[in-house]
């Protein structure tokens, strides 16, 4: 029985992985369908760090990136975050909309249309793992900030945790195979929402 | 300028002039900075929540909360030869990153963060000389423990002093 992060055993840390490669696996596939390219993806990482390795890990607190946001909520609670930096940001938005402006700038429409992807990414990451555990799970509408991640991510930390000096996060790195776009799709549940899953796909916890 | 002393999320820093202070990219978070002028010893704590007394007190880390984190900072200063009446506060942080729907509790712990330091801060009797909080945006906060100037730079706004 695990209450918190750090004591997630390497087996239940294995099916985290696994929900992870399902959810991201689904998401990659509608980041392909939107770009009209390949997404290539690696088996992801389940992290369980201190705050600030998980700063770190993200690139470094003041690297300035582009965050969608998603909660999710119903039978299990959590949170995806869609991130990338301002040049594949540009770059991706580029690509849809067929322009390619030499603004340094995100356009208002180049955000709006950053976030909807976010939005379909993260649908269809929650679809996935609801598909697999039957869980009754929804999601909100997306959230959309350009800033420090540091800052950024001060949102989830301060979500999940509370209890302990851990984080654990899934985290799924995209890249598409012509234009060399990389972003990152990060899940967080919390601990309830971990037994929960653990429960439905029939593990002992 | 001398060499950074670095505070993490949810811990605290305390040094003397001429050294600096520094805590990255704060969001929701309120970075606090105590001071007392005559003896230029100083702290830096970075709250992540604002209230421990949900939590069972073997489960928390003291320096997490506004509540404890404060408390625990002022009585470290003052083992270090400050005198309680001496210490002010300077603040910043507890943005909302991120524009939530109105009422929903993710949206409104920055605003928590701040209410729950300036509470602490007022239980201790620490005055706070100058504030930059709330609004949208990250921050990072510099504090200078030669001159007590309080520093904060943003992506998007010019460094200000405070």
């Amino acid at each position: 029985m695990f209450n918190n992060y750090e004591e997630l055993s390497d087996m239940q840390i294995d099916v985290l992985r696994e929900i992870g490669n399902i959810g991201a696996g689904n998401a990659a596939t509608a980041l392909a369908t939107i770009l009209d390219e390949k997404v290539d993806m690696n088996v992801p990482s389940v992290r369980i760090t201190g705050f600030d390795e998980a700063v770190q890990a993200l690139g470094g607190a003041e690297t300035m990136t582009v965050a969608v946001l998603v909660n999710f909520s119903g039978d299990g609670n959590g949170m995806i975050m869609f991130l990338l930096n301002i040049k594949d940001a540009k770059s991706i938005m580029d690509i849809l909309v067929g322009e390619d402006d030499s603004e340094e700038e995100l356009s208002e429409m180049k955000i709006s249309g950053i976030k909807e992807i976010g939005n379909i990414l993260s649908s269809s990451y929650v679809n996935a793992i609801s598909a697999l555990t039957g869980l009754n799970i929804q999601v909100s509408v997306p959230y959309i900030a350009i800033d420090m991640v540091g800052a950024l991510m001060s949102v989830p930390i301060i979500e999940f945790g509370a209890i302990g000096d851990k984080l654990m996060f899934i985290e799924e790195n995209f890249k598409g195979e012509t234009n060399d776009l990389k972003s990152n799709m990060i899940m967080f549940a919390e601990i309830n929402t971990l037994k929960i899953i653990m429960q439905k796909l029939g593990l002992e916890i | 300028m001398s060499q950074l002393i670095v505070v993490g999320i949810s811990d605290y820093k305390f040094t003397k002039g001429p050294e600096v202070i520094v805590t990255y990219a704060l969001g929701s978070c309120v970075g606090v900075c105590l001071y007392d002028r005559v003896t230029k010893i100083g702290g830096l704590s970075h709250v992540m929540l604002p209230d421990s007394t949900n939590f069972s007190a073997k489960d928390i880390n003291r320096k997490k909360f506004a509540d404890t984190a404060l408390v625990d900072l002022v009585q470290e200063l003052k083992n270090a030869g400050v005198r309680n009446n001496r210490i002010v506060a300077k603040i910043a942080g507890g943005a909302q990153m991120f524009a939530v729907q109105p009422g929903s509790k993710l949206g409104a712990i920055g605003e928590r963060n701040i209410d729950c330091v300036k509470k602490a801060l007022s239980h201790l009797r620490i005055p706070i000389l100058a504030e930059d909080t709330g609004l949208n945006f990250g921050r990072t906060q510099y504090f200078d423990l030669e001159t007590g100037i309080m520093k904060i730079q943003s992506l998007n706004r010019r460094i200000e002093e405070f």
